[in-house]
């Protein structure tokens, strides 16, 4: 199975995948769905939009890469497709903000960063 | 029916030259001499795992290391719930006849044989390789995060998650083998130096080296009387992304299994031993249980519900959070001290009344669980 690239590979997308049987999406891909076992999966492009879950600001990290960032955020945004994904984001992002992702350089790899929507 | 015969438990802190073996072994001599057994009666071993000497076939390097030839070994890896994972099929094992002593061993030398940066990386990877680590989130933060969810559903406050950090702290305070003993306060650590908000120092167990080990037995060895009740596992997720809602998680469910297994009820419970990684983790679980009520663990902690002549005393050797944090060995020191307490041999930190203890143990990002209950017979 091809896998599409996302920001996982450095591309500018977030994507995840829906159960074409039971309708569940799914974000960390792989060749089924974990739900009910299909293998017929749709590929799915997120729009970006979404409800932060949790969040945490990170003040001590622990490679000198990582290091150069803080204090960052790191964030688990509900998105609107239904998925849950961990990101980067503002560090005043509080529970229950909406908000919406783009993407930046974080270490050297393009990271999903959420921002409050106005 | 299954008996807890002999503990061991070294210092925890720093433990210069030694390697995860020495102290692997240093911790199985003892409770082997606790039990009143010789090397030879030991024919099952378990141990977890070390980061510091990673090895796919620990148990026999250990048994070769420690001169025993078993009947049964092999090393089980469960992350922070390990300790109580490797007691649980100990407790099967012998239950069924396989074997009539089994050693468990954990042991590392986590804080001299790596900088704590690599052991703070190399804890990193219980995250997704793919679509979590590259963010850089380190442990405290996957706990981080789990606690401003917990925090904004429940009303708990930092200074609320303050109190376990304290209360660990005045435990350990009459422990000689501790490796922080200095008496703090809540304002010490609301001012200690972020780490992964909500969570700050002092509300994360330091990194250690050290060892701990026990003895499961078909019969007791000794006068030590402490049974193995029941115990149960629970396995949610993995990965902190993947986790059911906060309402859904795990150790309610190990410990349902748990009380079922055993006969056992949360009124019954006079002692408790619970992983506390972090404060918030202690909090969490601890209303998880049962031991208080949602949103409700820190102000029991305040009323002094927790502490050595409360009503439940909770971790009376310091914990994760103040005895220290080995990996494997880490949780298994909340063991060795319920069983202390059990015996009566506790010393200055005997309580009143341990004849039914539970513990409980966390792996991951509150993935994996394990409850179990002891009774003294």
């Amino acid at each position: 199975m091809q896998k599409p690239a996302d920001w996982t590979q450095g591309v500018e997308a977030i994507l995840y995948q829906s159960c074409v049987s039971c309708g569940q999406p799914q974000y960390f891909r792989r060749g089924f769905c974990a739900a009910c076992g299909a293998t017929e999966l749709a590929d799915k492009r997120a729009g970006g939009m979404g409800t932060v879950y949790a969040t945490s600001v990170v003040a001590r990290a622990a490679t000198p890469e990582t290091r150069a960032h803080v204090p960052y955020a790191i964030v688990l945004v509900d998105t609107e497709e239904g998925f849950r994904m961990m990101a980067h984001g503002a560090n005043d992002l509080a529970i229950g903000d909406r908000v919406a992702a783009r993407f930046t350089l974080f270490a050297g790899r393009l990271v999903p960063y959420f921002e409050k929507l106005a | 029916m299954t008996y807890i015969t002999g503990v061991g438990l070294t210092s925890y802190g720093k433990h210069e030259g030694l390697t995860s073996l020495d102290l692997m072994s240093k911790a199985a001599e003892l409770a082997i001499a606790d039990a009143g057994l010789k090397r030879a009666d030991i024919d099952g071993i378990l141990c977890g795992y070390s980061t510091v000497s990673p090895h796919i076939m620990l148990a026999t390097v250990f048994a070769e290391h420690f001169g025993i030839r078993p009947a049964y070994a092999h090393a089980v890896q469960v992350g922070g719930a390990t300790g109580l994972a490797m007691t649980m099929l100990a407790h099967h094992l012998v239950d069924a006849g396989v074997v009539r002593h089994v050693l468990v061993v954990g042991g590392e030398n986590r804080l001299t044989g790596q900088s704590r940066d690599a052991s703070i990386v190399a804890l990193a990877q219980v995250g997704h390789p793919d679509y979590e680590v590259p963010l850089g989130p380190t442990i405290p933060a996957y706990y981080g995060l789990v606690a401003s969810r917990y925090m904004h559903d429940y009303g708990v406050t930092e200074e609320d998650l303050a109190e376990f950090a304290v209360l660990m702290r005045a435990h350990a305070a009459t422990h000689p083998g501790a490796q922080f003993r200095e008496p703090i306060t809540v304002a010490d650590v609301m001012a200690s130096k972020p780490v992964a908000s909500p969570l700050k120092l002092l509300d994360c167990c330091p990194v250690s080296d050290g060892g701990a080990a026990f003895v499961v037995s078909r019969e007791p060895t000794n006068a030590a009387r402490v049974k193995i009740r029941g115990c149960a596992q629970a396995h949610t997720h993995q990965h902190v992304t993947a986790a059911p809602r906060l309402s859904e998680l795990g150790a309610e469910i190990s410990i349902a299994r748990a009380k079922q297994a055993s006969g056992m009820a949360i009124t019954d419970v006079r002692y408790a031993a619970v992983y506390d990684s972090f404060t918030i983790t202690l909090a969490m679980l601890l209303e998880d249980l049962g031991l208080a009520r949602r949103g409700e663990a820190a102000s029991r902690v305040r009323s002094g519900y927790f502490r050595r002549d409360g009503e439940i005393p909770l971790n009376t050797h310091g914990g994760l959070l103040s005895y220290g944090h080995c990996g494997v060995g880490g949780a298994m020191a909340h063991l060795v001290e319920t069983h202390l307490q059990m015996t009566d041999r506790a010393g200055n930190r005997q309580v009143r009344d341990a004849s039914v203890a539970l513990l409980h143990g966390d792996g991951g990002v509150l993935s994996s669980h394990v409850s179990m209950f002891l009774e003294r017979v």
